[in-house]
């Protein structure tokens, strides 16, 4: 199909061309505008008591919703892909559903569930504990919306190694939980890290569901998302941008460090 | 530590895998499961493993039911196919793995490893990953990996199945050495009757999920106990009801009251065998092997007129022996009249 080398450079203009348009420049010109006046603004609102509250607060989110993601992933992504069983395609495309519905709709669910008119609410004040406008609903909801990565991202590595060295575990004696641990989990290793990579860029990242459920309180219920739509908002423009070059720089990280670990062990 | 399955069946969905077979292996034997895909003859084996559960038939490893433990604690050593390699792991850790688990000392568990290298012949190789040894190195880790834990059986299905053919005869010559120097009860799984009778002590041919016929490589070949076998462990012509091996058939340019008409319609040399490919009047095609020094001898050529004279020949009377009694063990039990050598049909 590429056998002309003017339609082979037509096609890499245009892939370029498209990346470069709708990716790099946007966020080119975010780093841009960041310290068109220096560095010192946009690191004065980030270093703020409100951004750095919200930094904490992403950080925490992703600590609790990225580990818990991550097991349960790895769970239903064995579970699907070696125990069949009727009613496997139910649960493969609820998987997916995050991936179909609107975060705020996500969000707004959480809000009805949790909420003062809520179904878990009696029982949940009454052991005193407050999942709205708290950190435990914008935990649940940046789990909601990034269920889905670590299982798809694990069920198709899952499938290809298949399963012969299972067996051949079990042969040698390994029980289950060995075999897991020994065999299964360091051969589909880089899936799973894919999969992690995906879900913390997507917590980090998370606005939608979030900001339905926690309220957006500075200083309280705001991760960095969300301080950046209230700096924007407030027209504190350095703000938003530090804010977020700081999270493209989080993401960014994420991706080197798998990469980093990734190379160490090819060598 | 001999096995025995008695009755075992096994099905998957529609097909019937396994059909009250039974066999019988004894301690420190080398037996092959021979059979053509789709026989059982895998399913057997992983049934053994634990691998594979049966629907109803039980297993004993040196009298033992192990119907009801896992896999795990069977303590069989497994060959897969295609090595079933931890690739994640060195050669060293893979051979290592039961040893490990078993939570043996790290310094026996080194001294042992090495052990086992030297013995299936890849010393010096236990710092290299599965993914840069070849295909016959990857095996024989395999078998060293399985023979670590020292199991009180061997299971092997169709160990040399990737292999080509080169490594394939190597690696079956040193099983065999190997087996004779460890004495551990041996099961091999394969299709190739040639490599069956090479290596293994005792064949069980299997067919459709049934054992046709168990017994030692020359009882099988001369006493076949139906169709199946005999053309399924050797070559074999068709001549009305009877059965002739290639080199049963004489060649000769006179004809007599015992001889058929045929047609030579190819000629093909293969080193010292020579085939040569015959019509007859009925249209039936049948192969004589022949010597070099007998074609000589007879100076044939493709296209003239031969005649064909079975030296020996078999016939079964259309009964398939095995249906009969179960499928288990008719050692030698065959009921084809040999000898009869057919006149023209």
């Amino acid at each position: 199909m590429t056998a002309n080398p003017a339609s082979r450079w037509a096609l890499r203009v245009l892939g370029l061309g498209y990346v470069l348009a709708l990716l790099l420049v946007p966020l080119g010109f975010i780093f841009y505008k960041t310290f068109e006046h220096g560095v010192a603004p946009p690191l004065d609102a980030i270093t703020s008591p409100d951004g750095l509250h919200a930094l904490k607060l992403t950080l925490i989110t992703v600590a609790i919703a990225v580990p818990l993601n991550t097991m349960f992933g790895i769970a239903c992504a064995i579970l699907l892909v070696r125990h069949k069983f009727r009613g496997n395609f139910l649960i493969d495309a609820a998987i997916n559903l995050p991936f179909a519905i609107s975060p705020v709709v996500i969000g707004l669910s959480l809000f009805l569930l949790y909420g003062t008119t809520g179904w878990f609410e009696p029982a949940l004040a009454e052991a005193g504990i407050k999942i709205l406008f708290s950190v435990p609903g914008m935990v649940l909801a940046c789990m909601f919306v990034s269920l889905p990565f670590v299982v798809r991202e694990t069920v198709p590595v899952l499938q290809e190694i298949g399963t012969e060295q299972e067996q051949a575990a079990s042969t040698l004696g390994a029980n289950a939980w060995q075999t897991f641990w020994r065999v299964t989990l360091p051969a589909i290793r880089w899936g799973v890290a894919y999969g992690v990579v995906l879900t913390t860029a997507r917590v980090l990242g998370e606005f939608g569901a979030v900001s339905v459920v926690s309220g957006s309180i500075s200083g309280q219920t705001q991760t960095l998302p969300l301080f950046v739509e209230k700096q924007y908002e407030n027209f504190n423009l350095p703000g938003a941008f530090g804010a977020s070059v700081l999270l493209a720089l989080l993401a960014l990280m994420t991706l080197l460090a798998m990469n980093f670990l990734k190379r160490k062990e090819d060598a | 530590m001999g096995i025995s399955v008695e009755g075992a069946n096994k099905r998957f969905g529609d097909f019937q895998a396994l059909e009250d077979v039974s066999i019988e292996v004894p301690t420190g034997s080398l037996t092959a499961l021979l059979g053509p895909s789709g026989s059982g003859k895998s399913t057997l084996l992983r049934a053994i493993a634990g691998l594979e559960s049966l629907d109803s038939g039980g297993v004993l490893i040196d009298g033992e039911d192990v119907g009801g433990k896992p896999t795990q604690k069977r303590e069989v050593g497994f060959v897969f196919q295609h090595y079933a390699a931890f690739k994640h792991m060195t050669v060293y850790e893979n051979v290592g793995f039961g040893l490990k688990i078993r939570k043996w000392d790290k310094r026996k568990i080194s001294a042992r490893v090495h052990e086992l290298l030297d013995l299936v012949q890849l010393p010096g190789l236990a710092d290299r990953y599965p993914s840069q040894l070849s295909g016959g190195q990857r095996q024989r880790m395999a078998l060293a990996r399985a023979l670590a834990v020292q199991p009180q059986v061997l299971l092997l299905d169709e160990p040399f199945g990737a292999l080509d053919a080169k490594v394939r005869k190597d690696l079956r010559t040193w099983l065999r050495n190997l087996h004779d120097e460890m004495h551990v009860t041996t099961i091999f799984v394969t299709h190739d009757q040639e490599e069956a009778m090479d290596v293994a002590g005792q064949l069980v041919v299997m067919n459709e999920g049934r054992v046709e016929q168990s017994g030692s490589a020359d009882e099988l070949y001369e006493n076949p106990a139906n169709e199946f076998v005999m053309s399924f462990v050797g070559e074999v012509n068709r001549l009305g009801d009877h059965f002739v091996r290639p080199h049963d058939m004489e060649v000769v340019l006179d004809p007599d009251e015992r001889t058929q008409e045929g047609l030579v319609q190819r000629i093909v040399t293969l080193g010292f065998e020579v085939r040569v490919e015959l019509v007859l009047s009925d249209g039936t095609e049948v192969w004589a092997q022949l010597t070099r020094a007998e074609l000589q001898r007879l100076e044939l050529r493709e296209g003239q007129i031969a005649y064909l004279r079975p030296v020996q020949a078999k016939s079964f009377n259309g009964s398939s022996p095995s249906l009969s009694d179960g499928a288990s063990t008719p050692l030698g039990s065959q009921d084809g009249g040999d000898a009869g050598i057919p006149a023209a049909v």
